[in-house]
């Protein structure tokens, strides 16, 4: 194991609250929080300690994005990763884009794993994992909550809908990663300092070939149909009858 | 004509439920031949719950030792193969469609619709993005192979009755040997499963430990439901990892829902908001759940939950 290759979204944080604009042409995004896609950050946790357990292991941080991204990179460079390319793109990326570029990435990088999150919070899309494996004519393995590594080979355990199932590997391959595979590490102070002195590379579709054509197009977006706030009752014997009333006992 | 391929998903015994809802979703696009694709080791016996599936015409079985299991780098060759004598190619929103179809896309060169939750047209679709707080309208070039993953809450199941015919197919595809099945840890319970069950009950942080949840499968057998939990309630080792239900979870559409102790963070929302009734039991009168559930009761889950399987005993 040489080098692992974590692939990070910059997303609207966790926390705010998105709102549909009233002429229905997307989700307001000025002024909005940015963030590193939680899963992401999950993925590059464990890439980290994949490195802290081995010796000479190099963890690179890749993006695509508009060129705030960078503050996204340096996120990923303060909680360990070595060095970081931007992908800079004013474009809208599909998840194909995505896995075509960090295929361009890869071929020149030959990283023996890439881990990304299982999906972005933003599109929920879930795609460019399985596309960049697909690509890259490698292994995946989605939803991973454990992963061990072996001797040219990974076992990984994942989170399915019947509950856990493993499989095994061979390297290089595509990780992507779930909620529960690790609690990532806050960033200190001094590692913000020392990750401005990390190598942060810029390029862009052209110079790695990649075609940044869109298949699908948006063409409206609306806010979801909103529940009705129904009745509280006030204890047991009124929620029998709320329930018998609805035909639902 | 459109020409729908779904592929089916199943455990070799037993049809998953998926399915059928993928089936209604294709017969949506109109103007269409339904066929469903199954890849096992022996499809024998889910061919024929398929082939039972009002609207599908055609169900093909793609049966080889190397299909024992559902890996989707070995599943993903074979259907890109059969995908080219269709227009559409259909998987549910489960862990198993959602690992298998964008590896198939990416084989295609082509793009997917994730999540696909109504059919405008046969091009044109809506599906959710933000954990669900917009809906965006998408259209896809009609020259163009679709392949999309179907939100099996957003549709009913296809209804029996059908007779498709069964047909052997061999497929030409070189599969790799660079994945490996292992094995597989299932939670196996004798109660519904949780993304078809008519009835569920869920449990938050609230519930306060594993043992605790016990109510709630007391009460789940009574009421014949499922068991589901918050995320709160599975990062914290009260519920196993399959019972999440929310935006990272499942996404489910049961006709009643009760939620205990859960006070409703916008991603567990995402995956109950097409149940048709939710019950919200929470000590916390500004739980943000009671903005959205049908029934609400401001009460202490660990009285609740024993007094209402007591008065559903009595009946």
């Amino acid at each position: 194991m040489k080098k692992i290759m974590v692939c990070i979204k910059r997303v609207v944080d966790y926390n705010v609250r998105v709102r549909v604009k009233p002429d229905g042409s997307g989700v307001a995004l000025e002024g909005v929080k940015m963030s590193v896609n939680p899963f992401d950050e999950i993925a590059l946790e464990e890439a980290l300690r994949i490195k802290e357990r081995g010796a000479g292991i190099e963890v690179l941080a890749v993006s695509i994005g508009v060129a705030d991204t960078q503050q996204q990179l340096r996120t990923a460079l303060a909680m360990g990763a070595d060095r970081a390319i931007l992908v800079q793109t004013e474009a809208a990326v599909e998840p194909l884009t995505a896995a075509r570029t960090f295929l361009a990435v890869a071929k020149k990088e030959n990283p023996d794993l890439i881990f990304l999150g299982k999906q972005a919070i933003d599109d929920d899309a879930n795609q460019t994992g399985q596309m960049l494996a697909a690509l890259w004519e490698r292994p995946q393995a989605t939803y991973a909550s454990k992963v061990e590594i072996g001797e040219g080979n990974a076992s990984v355990t994942r989170e399915v809908d019947a509950g856990l199932e493993t499989i095994e590997v061979d390297l290089p391959a595509v990780i992507t990663v779930d909620l529960r595979l690790n609690e990532p590490r806050y960033v200190k102070l001094p590692d913000i300092m020392k990750a401005k002195k990390k190598p942060l590379d810029v390029t862009n579709f052209e110079a790695l070939g990649v075609s940044a054509a869109t298949l699908l197009k948006t063409v409206k977006t609306d806010p979801p149909a909103q529940r009705q706030k129904g009745v509280i009752v006030k204890d047991v014997n009124e929620l029998v009858d709320a329930l018998k009333k609805k035909g639902l006992l | 004509m459109n020409k729908i391929l779904i592929v089916g998903e199943h455990d070799g015994k037993t049809l998953n439920p998926a399915t059928a809802k993928c089936v209604t979703c294709a017969k949506n696009i109109g103007d269409g031949e339904v066929t469903i694709a199954l890849f096992g080791a022996d499809t024998a016996a889910v061919a024929s719950q398929a082939a039972a599936l009002a609207g599908v015409k055609t169900v093909l079985r793609v049966d080889r030792p190397e299909n024992a299991h559902p890996l989707a780098a070995v599943f993903a060759p074979q259907l890109a193969a059969l995908a080219a004598d269709y227009s559409h190619v259909f998987g549910p929103s489960t862990s198993f469609g959602k690992d298998l179809m964008p590896r198939v896309a990416a084989l295609l060169g082509v793009a997917q619709v994730s999540d696909l939750m109504a059919v405008e047209g046969p091009y044109k679709f809506r599906r959710p993005i933000y954990a669900g707080n917009a809906i965006i309208t998408v259209e896809a070039d009609p020259n163009i192979k679709l392949i999309a993953t179907v939100r099996v809450a957003s549709f009913e199941a296809a209804a029996g009755g059908g007779n498709a015919s069964i047909e052997v197919k061999s497929v030409e595809a070189v599969l790799p040997t660079h994945t490996r099945y292992v094995g597989a840890k299932s939670g196996s319970t004798d109660r519904p499963d949780l993304q078809t069950a008519r009835r569920v009950v869920s449990g938050g942080r609230a519930l306060g430990s594993a043992e605790n949840f016990k109510l709630l499968f007391s009460l789940a057998d009574k009421l014949g439901a499922a068991v589901g939990a918050s995320r709160a309630a599975v990062d914290a080792g009260y519920a196993a990892n399959e019972m999440q239900v929310g935006q990272t979870g499942k996404i489910i559409s049961p006709e009643v829902y009760f939620a205990f102790g859960i006070s409703g963070a916008i991603q567990h929302l995402t995956g109950i908001k097409d149940a048709r009734t939710i019950v919200a039991v929470n000590k916390d009168a500004e739980a943000p759940i009671f903005e959205i559930a049908d029934i609400g009761l401001v009460g202490d889950l660990f009285q609740v939950v024993p007094e209402l399987e007591k008065a559903l005993a009595t009946g």
